[in-house]
């Protein structure tokens, strides 16, 4: 029987939710949660599960990374799967961190879940399979079955199809390989170019992958002379949340006013908060700033470094936020800032 | 979010724990923060010693700003 190892975060590895987050990582020789499922499916057998908080793998990524590779140094596996991490961002990075590694390190084939929203699919999908996964936990079976479904092909040594016909996200590889139908090159080239010419649709087979890059904004001259701005994707806002930021998927941001403020006064003191789901609240609450730094600005603000801190912040709350809302969001901060004269902006994320 | 506003003119930083998301998603100018629930300032710490980083951090990050850069950079922070 082949064996399988499967990689969970501290909420999926039942160890707990955010507050455990920093959770070191640890391997188990048995089978825990969503684990149980792989086994089923799998023509495997899952013999270990490897856990880690999510922050723990963001955070101290070489430590986490070390760790669990010397955990797996004497294990015998034939396969490594990881998630599904949906679209939770953190997760998605941590099972594209190891993954890659171990890919690296034992040369096994790795599989993973994704959501097409999850920044992991970009970062890491040239390196290990993603299979594209629903938003939540709901999908999980759904999820693992895409995933087992492959990996047993791949167990079992049968022929693998290009990408789009397995159903992972492209990795950007090319393999040589012979059409069922061996129409050659040249046909296949003047069929292409005749529709070219027609004005019809056709399909290279040769993509090249599209790079979004902005131009990069030129360099500020004389900071003591510029209004810089803050803004965020942590959700601090006032305690009452006043213009009802969702604390996930948010599709809404605010402009708050911290004219005469030395610091962001915290949640006890009646002032800020966060309201972001994707993190253990409890510093920010208690030290807005260390989201939001107004009290190192005004400092530097005070020291004639910077010309003056702008009057209001911007925040929104970036976990389950697709790029097309935080796009948006994004323009329409950018045209306030336009309005309000300011030059440069800090951008803090958590 | 960062990419939208420098479209539109503004020299941004973004300060992020993530670097890897950050330089996919394509910001130009990245300054490393400590970690997620808490970017610039360590709770396990004393209040000057996350006032002392927090402190860097942004000045680095500010720095970053007055930086002329021809592609994605990740400065360098010392505390």
């Amino acid at each position: 029987m082949k064996k399988a190892v499967v990689y969970l975060n501290q909420f999926f590895g039942q160890i707990g939710g955010e507050d455990v987050a920093d959770h070191a990582p640890e391997i188990r020789e048995e089978k825990v949660g969503a684990a149980m499922l792989y086994d089923q499916l799998l023509d495997a057998e899952v013999t270990h599960t490897v856990i880690c908080g999510d922050n723990f793998m963001g955070s101290r990524t070489e430590e986490a990374v070390d760790t669990i590779l010397g955990f797996l140094k004497d294990v015998d596996f034939d396969i490594f799967f990881a998630g599904p991490a949906f679209q939770a961002g953190r997760y998605g990075m941590a099972c594209g961190e190891i993954g890659k590694a171990v890919k690296e390190e034992f040369d096994v084939p790795v599989i993973s879940s994704m959501n097409i929203e999850n920044p992991g699919v970009e970062v890491f999908k040239k390196d290990i399979y993603i299979f594209p996964g629903g938003h939540s936990a709901a999908k999980m079976r759904d999820d693992v079955k895409k995933m087992t479904d492959f990996g047993n092909k791949i167990l079992n040594g049968e022929k693998l199809l290009p990408a789009e016909e397995e159903g992972y996200y492209k990795r950007g590889i090319r393999h040589q390989y012979f059409l069922e139908d061996k129409t050659p090159a040249y046909e296949r080239a003047i069929d292409m170019l005749l529709k070219k010419i027609n004005g019809e649709e056709f399909e290279s087979e040769l993509p090249i992958p599209e790079l979004d890059r902005v131009e990069i904004a030129p360099a500020i001259e004389d900071l003591s002379e510029v209004t810089i701005a803050l803004v965020t994707s942590g959700g601090i806002v006032p305690v009452d949340n006043p213009d009802k930021i969702q604390s996930a998927s948010a599709t809404r941001w605010g402009k708050y006013d911290i004219s005469g403020m030395d610091k962001l006064e915290n949640r006890d003191s009646g002032m800020f908060k966060t309201i972001h789901a994707g993190y253990d609240p409890a510093a920010a609450d208690a030290d807005p700033n260390v989201v939001v730094p107004v009290d190192a600005m005004r400092k530097y603000e005070e020291e004639g470094k910077i010309g003056k801190l702008h009057d209001y912040f911007y925040s929104t709350v970036g976990t389950g936020t697709t790029q097309k809302e935080a796009a948006r969001m994004g323009k329409e901060i950018a045209q306030e800032l336009q309005e309000a004269n300011v030059q440069a902006v800090i951008l803090t994320s958590t | 979010m960062v990419k939208e506003i420098e479209k539109a003119g503004f020299t941004i930083v973004q300060m992020a724990n993530l670097i890897p998301v950050a330089k996919t998603v394509g910001a130009n100018r990245i300054v490393p923060t400590i970690s997620i629930p808490y970017p610039l300032g360590d709770p396990s710490t004393s209040k000057e010693e996350q006032w002392e980083l927090r402190y860097h951090r942004v000045g680095v990050a500010l720095d970053a700003l007055t930086t002329d850069i021809d592609e994605q950079k990740v400065f360098d922070v010392e505390v």
